[in-house]
Parts: C-alpha cells; sequence; structure tokens
C-alpha cells in the first residue's frame, strides 16, 4: 500500500511542477535559514567547559560602593589586586586563581626573525587544573614559582611549534616583554570558546576562535609590572601615577574563578565573601553593606552577554521566516489538496476509508518535506560555509556542520511539512464521495 | 468596484483567506520591527566624525626596550615621516580619535564650587561635571586632523608638555554644556587640584566611541605630548596617496629603530579603522535586509501561488462573467481589489503583532518604542508587494475568454 500512495503522490507532484517547486524551495529556504543561524547561536552559547562548567564561579567584590556603581547597582567586573591578593591568600575554595590579559613582544633568540606580538595570560598554577588543561609536553610551573614568581612560562602548541619548530621546547628560554623566561609545558588542543576566563576579552571579536599564545605566572607577571592589555577600570578621581600605586588603588582589572564542587562549598564561599567585604568595612575600606556577586560560568556568560546581539536576533527573524513559509506551505497543500476532491471521492466511493486517504495525503506531503529538507541541507551547508563572508569571519571559524545539525535539518522539514500538511489532509478526508460524484 | 461580491466570494474560501492574512501579517510585523532597527543603524554608520577621514592615515610602531626617551623618539620618527613625498603634515597622537574605541575621559568641572559639589557627593552625576574624552597630540595635532577652530586661538608651542596641562580647547557641545548661555573662553574649568583655562572652541568631533544622543560630542583638547611605548602618528595627504604612504611610513619606521614593533594590523587609513568600527553594524544591516527581502519575496510567492490557483479554480465563473458583459478591465480589477482587501485585513492585524513583537523584543533588547510613522511605511510596502504579486494571476484571468462560460469542464 506505502508504495502504491508513493507513487500516487509522485504522480499528482509531477502534475503540477511549478507548484511542487515552490512547495521545495519554501520549505528548504525556512529551514536552511533557520538552521545556519541555530548552528551560529549554538557556537556561540556553547558551554566552554562541559564536564567542569557548573563547579565554576567567578566572585565580584564592590570595593567602589554607591557613588560609582552603575545604574543597576552591580559591583564591578573584575577585582582590584588587594582583593584578588586576599582570596588568593584566604585558600577558602577547593581551588582558585587571578588572571588577567597581557599583550606582549616576543623577541625571536634567531637574531634574523623579526619580533612579533603574542597575547596570552598571567594567571596562577591551579588554573591548568580547574580549567582541564591539557598538555603535550611538561605542564604547569608548580607551587615554587607561583609563590615566589619564578620566571616560567606555559606556551600553546602553535607558539612552541612557530618557535622551536618540531623539537622539544621544554627548558628552552623565551624573550617575552623584555625578560626571559623557561618553558615550563606546551599546551595541548585545549581552547575553550569563548575565553570566559578574563573578563577583558569575552566581548573582543578579535580573540575568538585562537586560543592564548602562553599562560606566565601571576606573582611573575606582577613583579615585572605587565600590564593587562584591556586597561585597568579605576574610579573618575583615581589620580594614581605608576605601577606601585595601581596596585595600591581601587582600580579593577584582575579576573578570579574559584572551583566550588557542592551546593555547600558555594553557599560557603559566599559567606566568606559577605565576611570578607564586612571585615573590609570594619578596617575602614569600605563604607556600604557588602555587595557581593557569585555567578557560574553560564550565569557569567549570559551577565556579560557573551553571545553577540546579532546572533539572537538573526535567529528570530529566521524563525519568523520559516513560520511565513510554513503557513505558505499549509496554503499551497490546501489548494493542492481540495482540487483533487473529484479524486478522492471517486477513491472514497470505490471504498477508500478516511484513514486511507489521511495516510496517502500525508505520504504525500512527507515526500514534499523529504525533498525541501534535502535543498534545506544544500542551502544549510552552503550558507555555513558561506558564513565567513557574512558574520565575522573569526565567529564563522566556530560554526560547523556535524551530523546532528544535518539530522535535525532533515527532522525539521519533515515535520514541519506533516504538520502543515494535518489541515489540509483532513480537509481532503472530509470530502463527501457522493457531492463529489454528482457535480461534473 | 463593488466589495460586496469580494466578500461573499471569500467568505467561501474562508480559510485559503485567513491564511493569507496571516502570512501578510506575519511579514507586515516583522518587516515593521526592523525598519527602525535597520534605519537606526544606518543612521550610526553614517556618523559623520569631524576630523577630515578622506585624508588621514594612522601609522602605529610600539618599541620593545624599556626607558626610551620617547620624546627624541617622536621627533626623529616625525622629521622622517615629513619627508615622505605625498605627507601635508604629521603628528603623533593620543589613545583617543573617533572610532578608535576605547575611552579616555576625564571629569571636568566648570567651577570650583561644582567641584566641591562633586567631591562630596562622591558623584559627578547630577553636577554640572561632564565626563569628556581628551584627544591629545604633538604640536599642529590639530590641523593634521582637521578640526576647525571657531573661537579663540590654537594651543601655543610652549603649551606641550607630558604633564598636567594649563589649557585646553573645548568642543562647541561641551562648551555649551558646562557653560550654558556663556561664553567659555577664558573661563577656568576644574580637573582634581588641576586648573585649566578655555583658551579656544572647535566645531563638534565625535568621542572614540559613540554613546548616546546629547554626550557623542564632549571632546576637549589637551595639549599633552604622548609618552607610551607604543605611537601612533597621524598622517595626512591626499586620499589617493593614503595607502603608499602607509608602506613607506612603515618602512621608514622600521629603517629608524629596527628593534620595534610595526604590525601590519594598525597601519591603517582613517576609512579602514571607520569600517572596523561600524563592522558588525554592517553585518547586521545585511543580515536585516537579506531576511527581510527574503520574508517579503516568501509572501509575494504564496500570494501569486494562491491567486493563481484561485483563478484555474473560477475560470467557468470568469468566463461566465465575461459573457454577460463584465470587461478585461473589470476582471482585472476584482482581483486586484480581492488582494488589497485580504492585504489590508493583514496589515491591520499584522499591526497588532509589530506592537506585540515590538514589546516582546523590548523586554530582551535594549530597543526604544516603535516609532509610529514605520507603520504606514510598513502598510504601504505590503499593499505595493501585494498588487504586484497578484498583477500576474489577474491578467492571467482577465485574459480568460467569454466562451468557456459555454463548455463544460
Amino acid at each position: 500500500m506505502f508504495r502504491y500512495y508513493l507513487g500516487l503522490g509522485l504522480h499528482s507532484l509531477r502534475r503540477n511542477p511549478a507548484l511542487t517547486v515552490l512547495m521545495v524551495v519554501l520549505i528548504g529556504a525556512g529551514v536552511a535559514s533557520s538552521m545556519i543561524t541555530f548552528a551560529a547561536l549554538r557556537a556561540l552559547t556553547a558551554d566552554p567547559l562541559p564536564q567542569k562548567s557548573a563547579q565554576l564561579f567567578g566572585p565580584q567584590i564592590d570595593n567602589w560602593g554607591p557613588a560609582n556603581r552603575s545604574e543597576d547597582g552591580e559591583p564591578p567586573r573584575a577585582l582590584s589586586y588587594n582583593d584578588a591578593l586576599a582570596l588568593l591568600n584566604a585558600h577558602k575554595a577547593l581551588r582558585q586563581t587571578a588572571i588577567y590579559q597581557m599583550t606582549l613582544s616576543l623577541v625571536p633568540s634567531d637574531a634574523k626573525r623579526a619580533p612579533f606580538t603574542v597575547k596570552g595570560y598571567a594567571a596562577t598554577e591551579a588554573m591548568f587544573a580547574m580549567f582541564d588543561v591539557t598538555f603535550i609536553d611538561g605542564g604547569g610551573w608548580g607551587a615554587e614559582d607561583d609563590a615566589k614568581g619564578g620566571s616560567s612560562v606555559v606556551l600553546s602548541r602553535r607558539l612552541s611549534q612557530k618557535l622551536f619548530g618540531g623539537v622539544n621546547s621544554l627548558g628552552r628560554s623565551v624573550s617575552l616583554g623584555g625578560h626571559d623566561y623557561r618553558v615550563a609545558g606546551v599546551m595541548g588542543d585545549w581552547n575553550p570558546q569563548p575565553r570566559f576566563y578574563a573578563e577583558g576579552s569575552i566581548n573582543i571579536v578579535s580573540d575568538v576562535g585562537d586560543p592564548p599564545d602562553f599562560f606566565v605566572p601571576f606573582v611573575t607577571a606582577v613583579n615585572f609590572q605587565l600590564n593587562d592589555s584591556w586597561g585597568e577600570s579605576c574610579v573618575s578621581d583615581y589620580k594614581g601615577v605608576g605601577w606601585n600605586d595601581l596596585l595600591r588603588s581601587e582600580c579593577v582589572w584582575i579576573s578570579f574563578w574559584v572551583q566550588l564542587p557542592t551546593l555547600a562549598d558555594v553557599q560557603q564561599y559566599k559567606f566568606f565573601l559577605d565576611g570578607y567585604a564586612a571585615e573590609q568595612g570594619r578596617i575602614g575600606r569600605f563604607q556600604w553593606a557588602p555587595n557581593n556577586r557569585l555567578r557560574s560560568l553560564l550565569q557569567w556568560l549570559d551577565y556579560v552577554h557573551a553571545v553577540p546581539e546579532e546572533t539572537r536576533i538573526s535567529f528570530l527573524l529566521a524563525i519568523g521566516l520559516q513560520l511565513v513559509c510554513l503557513v505558505n506551505t499549509v496554503g499551497l497543500l490546501l489548494a493542492k489538496f481540495m482540487r483533487r476532491r473529484g479524486e478522492i471521492g471517486v477513491r472514497r466511493a470505490l471504498g477508500a476509508s478516511r484513514r486511507a486517504i489521511y495516510v496517502q495525503f500525508l505520504i504525500e506531503a512527507g515526500m514534499v518535506g523529504v525533498a525541501g529538507g534535502l535543498l534545506g541541507l544544500l542551502l544549510t551547508a552552503l550558507g555555513v560555509f558561506g558564513m565567513g563572508s557574512f558574520f565575522d569571519a573569526r565567529v564563522a571559524r566556530l560554526v560547523h556542520i556535524d551530523v546532528s545539525l544535518l539530522g535535525l535539518t532533515l527532522l525539521t522539514s519533515i515535520v514541519a511539512t506533516v504538520i502543515a500538511a494535518l489541515y489540509p489532509t483532513w480537509r481532503a478526508a472530509q470530502v463527501q464521495p457522493a457531492w463529489q460524484l454528482k457535480s461534473n | 468596484m463593488q466589495l460586496r461580491p469580494i466578500l461573499s466570494s471569500l467568505r467561501h474560501h474562508k480559510l485559503t483567506a485567513f491564511l493569507l492574512i496571516l502570512q501578510t501579517a506575519f511579514t507586515c510585523a516583522i518587516v515593521i520591527n526592523a525598519l527602525p532597527m535597520i534605519a537606526y543603524r544606518i543612521e550610526r554608520t553614517s556618523t559623520p566624525s569631524g576630523v577630515d577621514e578622506d585624508c588621514l592615515s594612522l601609522a602605529y610602531v610600539s618599541g620593545i626596550q624599556k626607558n626610551v626617551n620617547q620624546q627624541a623618539q617622536h621627533a626623529t620618527d616625525l622629521d622622517a615621516l615629513r619627508r615622505i613625498p605625498g605627507v601635508e603634515s604629521v603628528a603623533v597622537i593620543g589613545s583617543g580619535m573617533p572610532f578608535k574605541g576605547g575611552e579616555n575621559s576625564y571629569g571636568i568641572c566648570p567651577s570650583a564650587s561644582a567641584m566641591q559639589e562633586a567631591m562630596s557627593a562622591q558623584s559627578f552625576d547630577k553636577t554640572d561635571c561632564q565626563h569628556p574624552d581628551v584627544y591629545n597630540g604633538s604640536p599642529g595635532f590639530l590641523q593634521v586632523m582637521g578640526l576647525h577652530l571657531v573661537q579663540g586661538s590654537d594651543f601655543a608651542e610652549g603649551d606641550y608638555s607630558t604633564g598636567d596641562v594649563p589649557t585646553a580647547i573645548l568642543t562647541r557641545s561641551l562648551a555649551a554644556k558646562l557653560y550654558p548661555g556663556e561664553s567659555a573662553l577664558g573661563k577656568t574649568m576644574f580637573q582634581g587640584k588641576t586648573q585649566i583655562r578655555v583658551i579656544g572652541i572647535i566645531d563638534d568631533v565625535l568621542r572614540p566611541m559613540l554613546r548616546d544622543a546629547g554626550q557623542d560630542h564632549l571632546v576637549m583638547l589637551w595639549p599633552q605630548l604622548p609618552d607610551d611605548t607604543g605611537s601612533t602618528y597621524l598622517l595626512r595627504s591626499a586620499p589617493g596617496d593614503r595607502e603608499r604612504i602607509l608602506n613607506e611610513a612603515k618602512a621608514v619606521l622600521v629603517k629608524i629603530n629596527p628593534n620595534r614593533l610595526v604590525p601590519e594590523a594598525y597601519q591603517r587609513t582613517f576609512a579602514a579603522v571607520r569600517h572596523k568600527y561600524f563592522q558588525r553594524d554592517v553585518t547586521m544591516i545585511s543580515l536585516l535586509i537579506a531576511s527581510g527581502l527574503g520574508l517579503l519575496f516568501v509572501t509575494a510567492l504564496g500570494i501569486t501561488g494562491l491567486a493563481n490557483f484561485w483563478v484555474q479554480q473560477r475560470r467557468r465563473t470568469i468566463g461566465i462573467r465575461r459573457a454577460i458583459g463584465a470587461t478585461r478591465g473589470n476582471i482585472l480589477r476584482y482581483f486586484q481589489a480581492e488582494n488589497f482587501l485580504i492585504v489590508s485585513f493583514g496589515i491591520v492585524l499584522g499591526i497588532l503583532l509589530a506592537f506585540a513583537l515590538n514589546l516582546t523584543l523590548m523586554n530582551f533588547y535594549e530597543l526604544p518604542r516603535l516609532p509610529l510613522y514605520y507603520l504606514p511605511m510598513g502598510a504601504v510596502m505590503l499593499w505595493l508587494l501585494g498588487q504586484l504579486a497578484v498583477l500576474g494571476p489577474a491578467l492571467r484571468a482577465a485574459a480568460v475568454p467569454p466562451v468557456v462560460a459555454t463548455r463544460s469542464v
């Protein structure tokens, strides 16, 4: 029976090719537009560290007070050096790390090669375990370098390759920003996106996609007076000059992350933060009630609007487009099916049940859906490959096609077409055979 | 044209008519919401900066060694850059420049009492003080940028230093904000404990980043010499010379001191700076326009498809009408009027939907309330689209010969 209906459907679709093509194009274009934008949205809203994100939290401390607070009453997004140091030394979380971004010039040891700029971060050793950094050689720099500010560096695989070719670079020396560092480790393909870990780099499109070039110990970076590459945010009347003033100031520039495995740990850490702020109040530093935040990684991404606005808007637009395509398809199918009242009447009179009519017409619609889906697949693939010329090329690099996207495209178009066909099919099944046979 | 026969005929095709109305309504709602977004972004990307955009290029060089005498280095660089054929003038500038992004703002008060008030409130809000951005550079940077002095005078050579500045030049907007109703020229401003005298007023120039209206042109110029390890040279030339001059500038800078970085990405014309600043807006504009056109196209396809179907279905009726005296024009206008009626219903529903969509979007994004004048624009667009889409089928209907009435199907 199924094959008979397939044959009937094919025959009917061939009888009016223009209408059929129109429906297929509508479904294909509608599905492709929402799939392309969905792929972009999915790439940009993906959890950067799925296995860890639930345990990672970013504390914020209000060291600016009501006078400098933003309108929504939120504390600054980064910490001052004083607060970062206090939280590091308190050891109240399973692991904690302070991070900031820097851009340094690298002078290759080979004098013939021109110096170039590299982007990386200052962090503490705990970061490697917290963010599940993978290594192909060596590892972190160890507790001693963390405490005493040793000149160690962890390189990305790409930078290590660029500097030393294929050979093992462990223990080799790298001149970064005028200081020599010893290579302690080379990272594997570790590259969570977006780069949630440092405040400045989340919304910077130019950093999307690439892994960081290096990590150096936090204490070392502070000793060498290496500035944050996005600059510090200070209260408007800050008049300090130079590095030591900056360290003592309320200027914020350091991102901080803690690992809290259980809910109880989270509660305790909140309690600790409030206690810390209250203590700062007692010693006269804060003249206001504690106003702290402890956001989980995903809450943090949401808070800083890590997903570009245009991605969401374009997804909404695509959904709108698909809706219109669908309504359109309902209309066209209705027109198509109702034109065959005569045929339906004959089939019913010859003994076909309502059920048989349902099956026949849903199969016909399903065929349109499959054809639309195939066209949709093609358009989606073209769209994703061509995204670089539309979206920012680096954002586009994150977007990729996989089996689930292809499956979803096909499924969406078939389901959408069958849903669109439900009402027209019902109407077709309601046709009274006697009526149709009588006229004409 | 009588509407009654059309309405009664539509009553026989309630659902198809309803689907057309629904589709028109969705399209209308989305287009009406997209139009102001497009208009807003086009307006944004075409904001004039206030500097001579077509004549400017920026060359950036960053030092590697510490403890270099930046001022001596600047003098050498400037001298060499000036010798490049085609360079009309050149200056080293600070971090501030329209469309460069970032912020370099300072709190400044028009009087000592306002300063006191701001200090005691621990906030500049609700006082007469302002937070303008600062543009600074080496002598002559006003002329290189192409800023027009409208009152007062330019900085004297002796005003320039690397430290606190004694004098400043304000934009018209900033002068009007700080000293409403009086001339700012010669007034003394307070910045913390420093006092700065206003010696000139220039035509408005944009801040490095766009902000709310009314805040966009709050800029003051300082005779402060840049002293960072990275230096930006602003070169002025004829528009056609910019690319060549940038290449030569790069070579010159490397030749003077090879131990410096001259990153390719930071040697750019002002047009490139502007393009980069608005890149996301341009993406958004093209996305909105593409999906808007897609929607209109799909809607037009749907209208044409269904109208074609109707015409086929009514061939006999049309034949009868023709046989009893209706002209081709009558038939044509019948279908046009029918389409007009359907689209009109769609527009009414669409406008309601547009408001609902706008309210929903306002909850999630920082969008303004929908300006009312976009409603007639959206309506006219859809009416035109409907008429265009129905024209083909309507002409085909008009071509049905009266003889059809006499044939049985």
